[in-house]
């Protein structure tokens, strides 16, 4: 896959007097998470587009909008299991790279030292699986930094340590 | 003069809360004046205009009772507030910049606010609110000369004119800007006449109303930036403009995020530019959009040669070589490719988009707060990809725009190092401006006398 070729085409630049950092992805639960999301959405949908269309049109109606629901679960599963794999976050020694998306591929390179904050948020849905997000904040608006889909503990971790070295390598604005 | 440095406490001029109250008061007077003659009127609701009015008032008498401030050699202490008392102390060795602010009100009565900014803050953290003229100006050059350690008595140093704005210039150049727009509007009329004749009378009308919403915005422009001048002074840019109401800001050089110069289709012709800033943290905007940041004219109109000076000074160094994207990047804007160019060097980078207007933008590496590479549909397709380079604020990046994909890595790669290089250096780097030395945050202070 092209992407995996483009990303690992990155890394590979090592910076200089440090050994090139390992790229990490999200937990492995995020897909689960996903998984259970889209199944529930296209779940209601497809009793709300059944009930409807049969009430309206009959049995056969019923069926093929219920068919159509499915499809569109499967078509937004496979979107979401590309979007899981692209995530992906490498700790160097001085920035964090984040890179995310598939149709617009995103890679974004924050230094330590330009972070304002670090945002640990985890939604009703991230909980029950037992995942959290860190978003690092700077003071410009458009680099955006958010690992979605983290163990709470590796969350914990990071954040932590983002802490730390933007404490320590802090700049002025 | 003499009396600011017995080093006791002052109040405020006493027409102060006629001038912050002004508006307010002025508002509900005029109300009370149209409901009194229209057919609105219902005589018995003056009753509560006028105690509003009333309110307004003592509350601005109020809060200039119990206001004071003092200068003792090392701080300058404000305390406001009745009920919640607020004491600042701003200590001189802090101070980043002294604004003079005259709004309309205050400067027919010969009055002026002054705006203490410290090092670091993002917001005014001092207003005094109002002097004096004269008062205002001498405090200033007071706070600004035991910032340099020197003697408070010492005057100000001068200031070097850079640059000033002529108002016919001014006026045609605002008047040329809205003029794309009228031609639009025109040009869609006449469209509009000749399809479908049926419906001029309504878009005639809607245009009518188009073009007198124009007029409060050109209104704003001139009135904001007439007499416009631009000054090197030793503690930064000096900005002076207004026309009723006048303000000179100071910006210092260190707090220069990004510069841009924006060519609009009508202005090339002519040879006109104008310049922005975008400063991390100004005065007058306390946190309405985030932590206070702001977009400043440098230069509302002006040659292009000037605008390459003071884009110069306010950087500091030379513009970086600028490149040109692949010819296949014009399958992917098509109707930018023209303009589309970016470089950088060692401290800076440049970048150049826009379709009908032209915008450079102009950024010290060691503001940059992140790199990105951002790669579209299409740009896979062409293999590109676009690479910004991302300063403090809501959209303040130089674009490496449709770069080659197999460089754009690599460019990412060199604008992250270069940055950290820029970020280690930058004690160093500065603009030695003609006078003396730039401020350094931390000057020894001299003893109080």
């Amino acid at each position: 896959m092209h992407l995996g070729r483009r990303r690992r085409g990155l890394y590979r630049l090592p910076m200089p007097g440090s050994p090139a950092a390992v790229p990490k992805s999200p937990s492995p639960r995020l897909w689960r998470m996903r998984r259970a999301q889209v199944a529930v959405t296209a779940g209601v949908v497809a009793l709300a587009a059944g009930t409807g269309a049969g009430l309206a049109a009959g049995d056969a109606a019923a069926a093929a909008a219920i068919a159509a629901a499915a499809l569109g679960g499967l078509a937004a599963l496979w979107f979401a299991r590309n979007r899981v794999r692209a995530w992906s976050y490498t700790e160097r020694d001085e920035d964090l790279i984040v890179a995310r998306g598939v149709l617009v591929r995103r890679l974004s390179v924050v230094p330590y030292g330009r972070m304002q904050f670090v945002d640990v948020t985890a939604g009703p849905v991230e909980r029950a699986f037992q995942l959290a997000t860190v978003k690092l904040h700077t003071a410009a608006a458009a680099s955006d930094a958010r690992i979605p889909g983290l163990e709470r503990a590796e969350a914990a971790r990071l954040r932590d340590r983002l802490a730390e070295l933007g404490e320590a390598t802090a700049a002025g604005l | 003069m003499t009396r600011i440095a017995a080093g006791g406490w002052h109040r405020l001029h006493p027409a102060s809360p006629l001038v912050r109250s002004g508006r307010a008061t002025l508002g509900v007077l005029v109300l009370i004046g149209i409901s009194a003659t229209g057919e609105f009127g219902r005589s018995g609701s003056h009753l509560y205009d006028g105690i509003l009015a009333t309110v307004i008032a003592l509350g601005a008498v109020v809060n200039w009772l119990v206001t004071r401030w003092k200068l003792d050699g090392a701080t300058l202490c404000i305390e406001t507030g009745l009920l919640r008392r607020d004491s600042r102390q701003l200590p001189v060795a802090r101070i980043q910049a002294v604004d003079v602010a005259r709004p309309f009100l205050a400067r027919a009565l010969g009055l002026a606010e002054l705006r203490v900014r410290l090092a670091g803050s993002s917001h005014a953290d001092g207003r005094l609110a109002y002097l004096t003229e004269q008062a205002a100006l001498d405090l200033r050059a007071r706070l600004l000369a035991a910032h340099h350690g020197l003697d408070p008595a010492t005057p100000e140093p001068d200031e070097a004119v850079l640059a000033s704005v002529p108002a016919g210039r001014l006026v045609g150049s605002v008047l040329a800007s809205s003029a794309s727009l009228l031609l639009a509007l025109l040009v869609a009329e006449v469209v509009v006449l000749v399809t479908w004749p049926a419906v001029t009378a309504a878009t005639g009308g809607m245009l009518v109303i188009w073009l007198l919403s124009l007029a409060p915005l050109v209104w704003r422009r001139v009135s904001t930036e007439y007499g416009f001048t631009v000054a090197q002074a030793p503690d930064g840019i000096r900005i002076r403009r207004g026309l009723l109401g006048t303000v000179a800001e100071t910006v210092p050089q260190r707090r220069v995020q990004a510069v841009r110069m924006i060519e609009p289709l009508l202005w090339r012709p002519l040879g006109w530019c104008r310049l922005e800033i975008d400063v991390a943290g100004s005065p007058g905007r306390d946190s309405a959009d985030g932590p206070g940041r702001m977009r400043k004219t440098l230069l509302p109109v002006g040659h292009p040669d000037l605008a390459w000076q003071l884009m110069r000074l306010v950087i500091g160094g030379a513009p970086p070589p600028l490149s040109k994207p692949p010819r296949r990047a014009r399958w992917k804007a098509p109707l930018s490719y023209h303009f589309l160019a970016a470089g950088h060097d060692g401290a800076t980078a440049m970048g150049v988009t826009g379709r009908i207007r032209k915008v450079t933008t102009w950024l010290p590496l060691e503001k940059a707060q992140s790199v990105r590479m951002v790669t579209g549909p299409v740009q896979r397709h062409l293999s590109l990809a676009t690479v910004h380079v991302d300063a403090a604020g809501r959209d303040v990046r130089a674009q490496f725009r449709d770069w080659p994909a197999s460089r754009a890595a690599r460019l990412l790669e060199e604008l992250a190092a270069r940055s950290r290089e820029a970020r280690r250096r930058v004690p160093e780097r500065g603009v030695p401006p003609p006078a003396e030395p730039p401020a350094a945050p931390q000057v020894p202070v001299p003893p109080p006398r």
